[in-house]
């Protein structure tokens, strides 16, 4: 790996009980990345990378304050999750704040765009309304716990451990 | 992807199966304890108490270190471990995100470069 690879690397860090944080360089001013998150026919070409498994059916975002956005993935042809929320803070090219509204355990995500010298450093900030939530979404990530494991989880949660 | 192997699986449901295990787990996730206290807490003998606690250490649900004459329990390293696994699968996530948007934001500055050159044109 070069050294502006090195360093444009993706760092995730549990910053607290409640809060992930996941951050990103990239080669570009803020107006171009924030643009690439403010689109619907950008964003919809790296949400939902080949690796990730599943494949982006619809992507609709309304990025403004009060705007909804809605993602639905699938694969093989037939829906199997979605993903939606409001937007409920748009500054653009620095902030971008939404909610998450699948479940009363939802995120709300910040993102903010600094540049300095032509590159962009992008932050994206998840807070959890309670330690259960960010634990819950940690145990039960689509695809990422085995089977078995995830029902362990669900017994403790059960037995209240 | 970190593989789970069922063994430890089936030694964690059984582990899980007495009131009294569950109870001590609770407890740990509190604070660490000693084999006396948690003895003490569940009205149990000390020989009762080593043997829950060490089904429990076989799980991987609880370690103990012995300091002096005293032991001390506390919640094992398999929970840390999962978050981590689970961290490193969500930095995979984003950063394959990320690599493809570079290649969007390359092709915006590009078409920019462009647009600017016919705009002076």
């Amino acid at each position: 790996m070069d050294a502006r690879k090195e360093g444009d690397r993706t760092t995730v860090k549990r910053k607290s009980d409640r809060e992930l944080v996941v951050t990103r360089t990239f080669d570009g001013p803020a107006r171009l990345v924030f643009e690439a998150w403010a689109k619907p026919e950008l964003l919809k070409r790296w949400w939902a990378p080949k690796s990730a498994g599943v494949s982006l059916i619809s992507c609709e975002a309304d990025v403004r304050v009060g705007g909804s956005y809605r993602f639905e993935f699938g694969h093989e042809g037939s829906r199997l999750m979605a993903f939606y929320g409001k937007y409920i803070e748009v500054t653009p090219y620095s902030r971008l704040v939404w909610t998450n509204e699948e479940s009363d355990d939802g995120a709300v995500t910040t993102v903010t765009f600094e540049e300095k010298a032509g590159k962009t450093l992008l932050v994206l900030h998840e807070l959890y309304p309670s330690k259960e939530a960010l634990d819950a979404a940690i145990a039960g990530m689509e695809g990422g716990m085995p089977e078995t494991f995830a029902q362990l989880d669900e017994l403790l949660v059960a037995l209240g451990v | 992807m970190v593989q789970y192997d069922r063994a430890r699986f089936d030694a964690s449901f059984a582990a899980l199966s007495d009131a009294t295990r569950r109870g001590v787990l609770e407890q740990l996730g509190r604070a660490d304890a000693s084999i006396t206290d948690l003895a003490e807490k569940f009205h149990m003998t000390l020989t009762g108490m080593k043997k829950h606690v060490g089904v429990l250490e076989q799980a991987g649900l609880v370690t103990t270190e012995k300091v002096g004459r005293v032991r001390t329990c506390k919640l094992g390293l398999r929970r840390l471990e999962e978050e981590a696994a689970w961290i490193e699968r969500y930095r995979q996530l984003w950063a394959a995100r990320f690599d493809e948007l570079d290649k969007v934001v390359e092709e915006l500055k590009r078409k920019e470069k462009v647009d600017g050159r016919k705009k002076r044109g």
